[in-house]
């Protein structure tokens, strides 16, 4: 008997994970230098894909861990732009302006959880999309955006193009990294461990006493405030605000796209996501409507065919876990041969 | 002030047309297809094109169109949302997201950038109207798509009430495996019960195309009102959504009457007011807990 549980382990970390982990903390590091090397126009593409990871993450963080699938999530990406403006108008630093605009949208995601939480499944989904349509009217009403018009961020020409690109380079690098490390010490964490029982069963979960409401509820906020992030990032790098372009639901389906492809509920999966959309676009984006042709036919693709995405068909396949969320029960042989 | 109100509630009926089937949908198989506004367009560009190629009239053109989008229907509940809805009740969401994103793209590479409105094929129908006395105006296809929503709305009822086909229907919207368990075969009455949705939104989009104009990516639009009305009126209730039809359309009359943005702005915040008291009606976590205290003072 006590032969048998010696040889039952539990992991956290397997070698490969810590591997995986120091190659991250490698890459980041050459992705910190890059600017010194890389063009304008590379620099410019790689902080559109730190952009990009930011928004696979938070929307899978939502979707794949909370249950909630909002088709909505564009509010909050053009509201991070939105504040943004509004503060820098107010004389904010616009690096400044960028954190406290997310902050201002993280905490507005508080009140609009309270109820948009009580709608279920299908209704939250477009009941949220509905909230960014009203937001966008809203926004439009601003007499600084001028409506459809939009305005730019002009207190950003203070820099030079040089400054300005790396530094917006640096900021979107600390963001993801900083949001990335955020959620993954929180899947780790008690909550972490709540989320993925919700994601498995709602129900079960719910009676085992995990507290459901307010799990979601730390989901949508941190998911609001990190894609409020983004909304500010890519207005730095794109400085003008077109309420149209950034309260458009296609940022919503290029954040679905990236979590389906990349395996919905897997943490690294939404990276994986993140990287193919990347150079999904670099290659077909000039197609244009062909383009989007295909990215929906292929979320549909995999929504029938690929639920769990390709990561979590690498898992399956080769039992690869590179940043582990859960924990990981190695059986001894013998008892293996017994099952 | 009358004008108005008499618009937003006929503008009502051509609400209920286009939430009817998003409604019965989810009554019936629980799944909200967010490709129902584009579904809708697709209609209307068919209709447009018979009429502009072909010099079909669009009434004529609906007998061609009808049993297509049924056909449709069918076939996109047995092979696509059939095997989605098997993976769970999210998934059906993402599928038929990307599913709009496809039609909405391909509408816009076949037809392009341009606006189109069968208002010209149909006479003056599109802003002919009956004067009532006291300067009042009622046009003449809102009333017609007010009487269709009736006619459809009571049409449904009728036959899920009386033919046993739709009691089937019924019997599997409420519990699919003791439907089983009585000989009701679930994938056949699944695949009815969407091809009589498409049947409605293919009424829906025609209506659409006859009272404005429309283009490519007019679908997001429609399905958001077809959303709003139906919970408006109570998710899963046909006549329900006549309620929720009208109140969305006098809400976005009136607010049309405060601002020029006022329109979508009354519809939205109608739906979210509808969506807040709801809240109260099932009782926040807070009140529940002193309601339950009352309930038992011990």
């Amino acid at each position: 008997m006590t032969l048998l549980s010696n040889d039952i382990s539990i992991e956290r970390w397997t070698r490969s994970s810590r591997l995986m982990l120091a190659a991250m903390a490698a890459a980041i590091a050459v992705l910190a230098l890059a600017p010194a090397f890389l063009g304008a126009g590379m620099i410019d593409r790689m902080t559109a894909l730190f952009i990009y990871v930011i928004l696979a993450a938070m929307w899978n963080a939502l979707a794949g861990f909370g249950g909630l699938v909002s088709v909505g999530q564009q509010v909050f990406f053009g509201l991070g732009a939105y504040f943004t403006i509004r503060l820098a108008d107010a004389g904010l630093n616009p690096f400044v302006a960028l954190p406290v605009a997310a902050i201002v949208t993280g905490a507005l995601s508080i009140p609009l959880s309270l109820f948009m939480l009580r709608l279920k499944g299908g209704e939250f989904a477009i009941g949220m999309w509905v909230v960014a349509e009203l937001v966008h009217l809203l926004v439009n009403l601003d007499r600084l955006i001028q409506g459809e018009t939009g305005t730019s961020l002009i207190s950003l020409n203070v820099y030079d193009s040089t400054t300005r690109r790396a530094a917006i380079y640096w900021l979107s690098l600390v963001a993801m990294t900083a949001l990335l490390g955020t959620l993954f010490t929180l899947m780790r964490s008690r909550a972490g461990a709540a989320m993925q029982a919700i994601r498995d069963n709602e129900d079960a979960a719910t009676s085992v006493g995990v507290r459901v409401i307010a799990t979601k509820r730390l989901l949508f906020v941190l998911a609001a405030f990190g894609i409020a992030v983004a909304g500010g990032l890519w207005l730095a790098t794109a400085t003008t605000f077109q309420p149209k372009t950034y309260f458009s639901v296609q940022w919503t389906a290029y954040m679905i796209f990236m979590v389906l492809v990349g395996g919905i509920g897997k943490f690294e999966g939404a990276i994986l996501g993140a990287i193919l959309f990347f150079v999904i676009e670099t290659i077909f984006g000039g197609t244009g409507v062909w383009y989007l042709i295909g990215l929906g036919a292929t979320a549909v693709l995999f929504s029938l065919y690929l639920p769990h995405g390709l990561w979590g068909e690498i898992e399956r396949r080769f039992g690869l876990q590179l940043l582990p969320i859960g924990y990981r029960l190695t059986l001894p042989d013998l008892l293996k041969g017994k099952r | 002030m009358i004008n108005t109100l008499l618009q937003g509630i006929l503008l009502g009926g051509y609400y209920a047309v286009i939430a009817c089937g998003l409604s019965f949908m989810f009554s019936v198989m629980r799944i909200i297809n967010l490709a129902h506004g584009s579904l809708a367009v697709a209609a209307a560009y068919g209709l447009w094109l018979l009429a502009s190629k072909f010099g079909i009239s669009p009434f004529a053109g609906l007998l061609i169109i009808l049993p297509v989008m049924a056909a449709f229907g069918w076939l996109l509940q047995r092979f696509v949302l059939e095997r989605s809805a098997s993976g769970g009740a999210l998934l059906p969401i993402l599928t038929t997201f990307g599913l709009a994103i496809v039609i909405d793209n391909l509408l816009f590479e076949q037809f392009g950038a341009d606006t189109r409105s069968l208002a010209p094929f149909i006479g003056n129908l599109s802003y002919a109207s009956w004067q009532l006395p006291g300067h009042i105006f009622v046009g003449k296809l809102a009333v017609m798509m007010m009487v269709t929503a009736i006619i459809i709305l009571g049409g449904l009822q009728f036959f899920l009430s009386r033919f046993a086909l739709g009691r089937a229907i019924r019997a599997t919207a409420e519990d699919p495996d003791t439907a089983g368990l009585v000989g009701i075969d679930a994938r056949r009455v699944n695949a009815t019960a969407t091809a009589i949705t498409m049947v409605t939104i293919g009424i829906a989009g025609a209506f659409l195309a006859m009272r404005a104009t429309f283009s490519a990516y007019a679908g997001a639009p429609q399905l958001l009102f077809a959303f709003e009305t139906a919970v408006i009126g109570g998710a899963g209730s046909l006549w329900g959504t006549l309620v929720g039809g009208i109140v969305l359309g006098l809400a976005q009359s009136l607010g049309a009457q405060l601002h020029p943005q006022g329109f979508l702005i009354g519809g939205h915040v109608v739906f979210l007011l509808v969506v807040f008291l709801r809240l109260f009606r099932s009782g926040m976590p807070a009140f529940g807990k002193i309601r339950a205290f009352l309930r038992s003072p011990a």
